[in-house]
């Protein structure tokens, strides 16, 4: 149903243009004709090339920049700040604390999302909009005023604490600013609709039949849902989980309010390098590890799941 | 070889809409019936109410004189056939058939037999490493139809299986499928708005209307010798001719059609009642224009490749008539010609039950 050929044919224009435009090149003089898909493309392309590949190229210079604490950056090129960050223990620390931060944010946001999606889905169409405005509300809020009131709410005489000592499920507060802990549950908070819109829209594409078919066929909800649904919702799960460890791997608003000096993670540490250090080259090396890590995690993670379910992806 | 019995069964949406009302129905052993009507009369609600996908609001399903109304689906040991498919993407061929057999706890080399000779049932030896998405749409069908049959079922369901096929594919499989149910002796429904589907393979068909059986019978009953205006039209092509009752001796009585009156079977009429009367157009013969029951100008003349089909003004009003392309010269549009049929072929549908 979903084959190949059905898919480039079913590209939008916009998309297909520039290879037709190729092979028009090969047999067809008329050249200048065959410039307008790139003339058309340029705006967009010179965005792309000022905002995000121009600064990052730059970071990626700034970065190999010697620099002398009294003087600061300097004009020659040295390896330096990569070897102070790759032999300090201090910065392993770091990295692995990001990592839990961003796994633990990843899998709970996974343990919660997908159930949170098959509820959705089996609500009625009214409530299911209801429930689509508050799941995506944590995006259309500010993020200094949603986690400035996640502070209030996270305090020692916060109403999370106050509603643990009421239920007796502790004797007395519970530390939950300045941890890993209350940094995580807000990650997961402003992350999750992430997650739900992926699983959501993998949901859609589900045949209802196919269910209906497994438990003809003698399997129970639970054997349903275990061979035949999650198996087929693993793409729409991978690509949210993607999205999920990014953006907690580079979240910086979270843990600097909720984590503060305490839970200190690599974006606050670029941030302190840049800002308060002023190592510039040695706050860049660590964005630009940073950078690798992630686009190391999210490449090995998408290998691995796309190997397990081949016949899910295509 | 399982017998299923539906009584009293319904199916009511929202409080108000009546999908399907009162159904009852018997299948016989190895019996293949047919539910045939348009679409929303209530046939896919109560096949799913049999495979157990809908709770009905009233009514019991009886297979083998087990109550089955509500009893899970994967407890029913029915195999349903999807017009979809409904294939696992993920999986193999073999592991697709092989499903069902899991579930029933068949392992080793009884597995592996058992998908080899459902695979072989179908004609698909060789297939089993494939996945559902590098087979085509005929294929992907056999691999549905396999499933079912591996796990031996009481009752097979079949939901418009083939609407996805191409015409010339779906009659093979027809005649494939039903030879395979025959041979097997299970106990089959089928769900279809395909009327020539449901002649070529059941044994009986219900036709449904409005969430009711309207006619329940063999095809050729039901066709030939129908009981209501419905079954009639909705059954190939009809012509409808208004006359009225001119006089009546006991169950016959004489029709008057235009200028000329005709016997007919008749219900309990009296003499002056206004009648509507049917007959098909394959039943009609065209002659020449001095002989025949009524005279009338062809307005319409088309070649069917197998048929000529006419429409021809008469005074008793437009006939549709088919006859059979047997290569003799055939009247052309605007010649006069002369209408026969059988004084049998003309029959009257008892107003209390026109209006189904």
């Amino acid at each position: 149903m979903r084959n190949k050929t059905l898919r480039t044919n079913g590209m939008p224009w916009f998309l297909s243009l520039p290879s037709r435009a190729f092979k028009r090149g090969h047999t067809n003089k008329t050249a200048p004709a065959d410039s307008t898909p790139w003339l058309l493309s340029l705006p967009a392309l010179a965005l792309f090339l000022g905002l995000l590949v121009v600064p990052l190229a730059l970071t990626a210079i700034l970065s190999f920049n010697a620099f002398d604490g009294m003087r600061g950056v300097q004009p020659g090129y040295t390896p330096g700040s990569y070897i102070e960050i790759l032999s300090d223990g201090y910065y392993h620390e770091l990295f692995l604390r990001t990592g839990a931060m961003s796994l633990g944010t990843t899998i709970i946001c996974m343990a919660v999302g997908v159930p949170e999606t098959l509820i959705l889905a089996k609500m009625r169409p009214v409530w299911q909009g209801t429930f689509f405005v508050v799941i995506l509300g944590p995006l259309l809020i500010s993020v200094v005023v949603r986690t400035l009131g996640w502070s209030i709410l996270l305090g020692r005489q916060g109403m999370v604490n106050s509603a643990l000592l009421s239920l007796g499920v502790v004797d007395r507060p519970t530390q939950l600013m300045y941890t890993m802990t209350g940094v995580i549950i807000v990650l997961t908070h402003v992350l999750m609709p992430f997650m739900v819109i992926a699983v959501w829209t993998a949901l859609q594409k589900l045949d209802t039949q196919v269910a209906h078919a497994a438990r003809s066929l003698g399997a129970g909800p639970v054997t349903t849902f275990r061979r035949i649904i999650l198996p087929q919702l693993m793409p729409g799960i991978l690509s949210g989980a993607i999205i999920v460890f990014t953006l907690a791997a580079s979240a910086f608003a979270t843990p600097a309010i909720i984590g503060g000096r305490r839970v200190k993670v690599v974006t606050t540490a670029i941030y302190d390098e840049f800002l308060s250090s002023l190592n510039w080259p040695l706050g860049a090396a660590i964005a630009m590890l940073l950078l690798l890590g992630i686009v190391f995690v999210v490449v090995g993670s998408n290998r691995l799941v796309e190997r397990r379910f081949k016949q899910v992806f295509t | 070889m399982s017998k299923l019995s539906l009584r009293g069964l319904s199916k009511t949406y929202g409080g108000s809409f009546q999908a399907v009302r009162c159904l009852d129905l018997d299948v016989e052993s190895g019996e293949f019936l047919s539910l045939l009507g348009p679409s929303g009369c209530g046939k896919t609600t109560s096949l799913q109410m049999v495979a157990g996908f809908v709770p009905p609001t009233a009514g019991t399903i009886v297979v083998d004189g087990q109550d089955m109304t509500h009893i899970a689906p994967e407890r029913r040991d029915m195999g349903v056939v999807f017009q979809s498919y409904a294939l696992f993407p993920h999986m193999t061929v073999a592991q697709n058939i092989g499903f069902g057999l899991e579930m029933r706890k068949i392992k080793g080399a009884q597995l592996r037999d058992r998908v080899e000779g459902a695979l072989a049932m179908v004609r698909l030896s060789g297939l089993e490493s494939r996945y559902p998405r590098e087979l085509s749409g005929g294929q992907r069908q056999r691999v549905a139809i396999a499933r079912v049959l591996a796990i031996r079922p009481r009752v097979m369901l079949l939901d418009e299986p083939m609407s996805n096929l191409d015409a010339k594919l779906r009659s093979e499989m027809h005649v494939e499928l039903r030879a395979l149910q025959r041979r097997l002796g299970i106990t089959t429904i089928l769900v279809t708005h395909d009327q020539l589907e449901a002649m070529t393979m059941s044994d009986r068909i219900a036709v449904m209307a409005n969430g009711c059986i309207a006619e329940l019978g063999s095809p050729q009953e039901i066709y030939d010798t129908p009981t209501s205006e419905f079954a009639f039209r909705f059954l190939g092509q009809t012509n409808v001719i208004t006359g009225r009752i001119s006089s009546r001796n006991d169950g016959t009585a004489s029709v008057l059609v235009g200028q000329t009156s005709f016997p007919a079977e008749i219900g309990r009429d009296h003499v002056g009642t206004d009648v509507k009367l049917f007959v098909r157009p394959e039943r009609l013969r065209i002659g020449a224009a001095d002989e025949g029951n009524v005279k009338g100008r062809v307005t319409t003349r088309l070649f069917l490749g197998g048929l000529w089909f006419y429409e021809i003004d008469t005074d008793i009003g437009q006939l549709r008539v088919t006859t059979p392309n047997q290569g003799a010269v055939q009247p052309t549009e605007g010649e006069i010609v002369g209408i026969r049929w059988n004084d049998g072929d003309l029959q009257i549908i008892a107003p209390e039950v026109a209006h189904a």
